[in-house]
């Protein structure tokens, strides 16, 4: 067992590099530059036996994974904002082809203007490319969600593509503490990908061409039942993962909520200074707990109601907007609650766009506006805006 | 009977090309050159369509389709994948002049410069036919097309692609004909025992798009040769060599007169097209001489 002092986007080299991937296409983007950095390095080393291909746009990146994937090997890359959105046809067709490349993507905002700082709006607007996304909170959930996002992928009922997901800078570029288990470990853990469907020269078949509306429509619904399928994948390969090497992982983590009236909603770092306002917030004596969504495609409806069953308030903290409705986990927060008998409230606030620091006063502020019936109930609560 | 072309075929019968059609004859010679050991990838292109819908497929050799500009970079995601897992076998990018001359040049030219080992093979028709033939860069000079309307036809000539293959310094460029079955076969199976990016460059008349008739084709892609409108050449390791060199190039008139796309154009426009022909053959000329 080694532990090392390492930035999120090293974490993320290590993760594949220890994931044994076998094809790494990439092109430099800051905040990534360091994850394929490092991958060069290690593949340069002969550390890893992987090729990689140092492409000319993030876009043939994408594609790049998708032909090392359709050929049965396990394929990576690692982008950020602009370069995410270049890929977005590529994203389909991984999906779409039900290829299960992983790829690390570092939240940043989208320009113009030009914002190299975190937000969510990159990777939500891939919502629906059919991509697994997970998003991670700390460095040492980066290198096991790499490691783990690989076999859920890989897994013959899911079969598609996942996305991790760091914020920038937040993350990517700061030094944690990161455990990273012995190889042969690992190895057992994920043994090597055997591909169920590939181009193969004994047995020559096309993949995507035309297809006419009498089966298009049944190939939609398989990856949408895949989706739902990997929901238990996701926690039993988190479970699994915790029994051998101590760190359990499912597709929320629950904070301080068994006897909690009200129950933040967040992700990503952001759920990391929200669990110290929470504590703060109990010494108070308020009765506050936290749900951090790690998984959010597929998006743990069950989890999201079970939670809400048993509170009196939910407010959900966005780091993302989605121009003309709202945040869009909060969105996603009272679709899967709607149905239910019994609900409870459930507010919307918008933070740190572009980067703006959340820092614990933002969210112990927010958890008391809530508690005192101070926020708005059918309006965007806009924090920390300078109108 | 000596045979100059592989007897095997890996292209099955009755695919739905036009009659008529380049693009489907280029691919069976391709197939019979290269053999087996072949992974095809294919952006969006008639050839999407000739494949065959799902669940067919008209090729004996694993098959790729993928989106339009890609054709190259996804050969080099499948040949670092056989690499990786040793599997030796030759990948060739199949892409019409849509897909290599405008959407996908950029990931063309980024394999070109990595010199991934695939071949890129570009038939070329000269128009998105497969769209219902909208003007591409690979379109000629003066051409009629949909968006090149008689009143406005082409104002540009067609973009040199060769040259800019052969900029990037890649072990071989070569240019084909359907015409010509023995020299594309000869050039395809050089191709394939070179490593590095090998890029070929088939005319492919489309009886369709070129408002031609369909038993033109082989005429067509013979007097494209014969009039130096399209030559054929190949350049290995920056080396040039002219493989059929008409002794008296024939007018362009009788290549041009065959095609209703080419129905509207004047005495004087024939005489410009042709006075740019000459130019450029005598440079391949000297470009064999020097280079």
């Amino acid at each position: 067992m080694v532990k090392k002092v390492i930035y999120g986007n090293h974490a993320v080299s290590y993760g594949a590099r220890d994931s044994r991937v076998e094809v790494i296409a990439a092109y430099p983007i800051t905040p990534q530059t360091q994850v394929v950095e490092l991958l060069s390095e290690f593949c340069a080393s002969g550390e890893l036996k992987a090729k990689f291909i140092k492409v000319e746009s993030e876009h043939s990146a994408m594609a790049a994974c998708v032909g090392a994937s359709a050929a049965g090997a396990r394929a990576f890359t690692a982008t950020s904002s602009q370069g995410l959105a270049l890929m977005h046809e590529m994203l389909h067709w991984a999906s779409n082809a039900r290829h299960p490349i992983v790829m690390a993507n570092i939240n940043r905002a989208m320009g113009p203007p030009w914002s190299i700082w975190t937000d969510q709006n990159d990777s939500i607007a891939q919502r629906d490319t059919g991509w697994l996304q997970f998003y991670c909170s700390t460095n040492q959930e980066v290198y096991d969600t790499t490691i783990q996002a690989f076999k859920i992928c890989e897994n013959d009922k899911v079969l598609l593509p996942g996305m991790l997901i760091l914020d920038a800078f937040v993350l990517s570029h700061t030094s944690e503490v990161v455990d990273m288990p012995p190889q042969e470990e690992i190895d057992e853990f994920l043994p090597p990908y055997e591909a169920k469907y590939k181009l193969d020269l004994d047995d020559p078949r096309a993949f995507g061409g035309l297809m006419f509306p009498d089966w298009y429509y049944e190939l939609k619904y398989k990856q949408h039942r895949s989706m739902e399928k990997a929901l238990k994948i996701i926690e039993d390969v988190g479970r699994e993962f915790g029994e051998r090497f101590g760190r359990y992982y499912g597709l929320v983590e629950e904070y301080r909520i068994d006897d909690a009236e009200i129950v933040l909603v967040v992700s990503s770092t952001v759920a990391q200074t929200s669990k110290e306002a929470v504590d703060l917030l109990r010494k108070e004596g308020m009765r506050i707990g936290l749900v951090r969504i790690r998984t959010f495609r597929p998006f743990p409806k069950e989890k999201i109601r079970k939670i809400a069953s048993k509170v009196d308030m939910m407010i959900v903290i966005d780091r993302n907007i989605s121009f003309g409705s709202e945040g869009v986990f909060y969105t996603e927060t009272k679709a899967a609650l709607y149905n239910e008998k019994s609900r409870p409230p459930v507010y919307g606030v918008i933070i740190g766009l572009g980067g703006r620091d959340v820092r614990v006063e933002d969210i112990m502020n927010i958890a008391k506006k809530g508690k005192n019936n101070k926020l708005e109930i059918n309006k965007i609560n806009w924090w920390g805006v300078k109108l | 009977m000596k045979l100059t072309i592989p007897e095997e075929e890996l292209m099955y019968e009755g695919t739905v090309d036009c009659q008529g059609c380049g693009a489907g004859l280029a691919m069976r010679y391709a197939l019979k050159a290269l053999g087996k050991r072949t992974f095809v990838v294919i952006p969006a292109c008639c050839w999407s369509i000739i494949a065959g819908p799902f669940p067919y497929s008209s090729l004996q050799v694993p098959l790729y389709h993928t989106a339009f500009e890609t054709a190259a970079v996804v050969s080099s995601g499948i040949k670092a994948a056989l690499e990786i897992k040793g599997i030796d076998a030759t990948v060739m990018a199949w892409a019409g002049d849509g897909g290599t001359f405008d959407i996908g040049i950029q990931s063309l030219s980024g394999a070109a410069e990595r010199n991934e080992d695939i071949i890129y093979v570009c038939y070329d028709n000269e128009a998105y036919m497969n769209t219902g033939i909208q003007r591409s860069s690979a379109t000629p000079y003066k051409a009629w097309t949909t968006t090149t309307p008689r009143k406005y036809p082409k104002a540009r000539p067609k973009k040199n692609i060769d040259e800019i293959m052969v900029a990037h310094e890649i072990p071989y460029v070569a240019t084909a004909s359907v015409a010509y079955p023995e020299d594309f076969i000869r050039k395809l199976q050089k191709a394939k025992n070179i490593k590095g990016t090998k890029f070929i460059h088939v005319l492919a008349p489309c009886p369709t798009g070129w408002r031609s008739l369909p038993e033109h084709t082989i005429k067509l892609a013979r007097l494209a040769v014969q009039t130096c409108i399209f030559p054929i050449y190949e350049v290995e390791d920056g080396k040039y060599k002219i493989n059929i060199k008409p002794k008296n190039p024939k007018p362009v008139e009788e290549y041009l007169k065959l095609q209703g796309r080419f129905r509207h154009l004047t005495e004087e426009d024939i005489k410009e097209i042709q006075e740019a022909t000459n130019r450029k053959w005598k440079k391949l000329l000297k470009k064999e001489e020097f280079f």
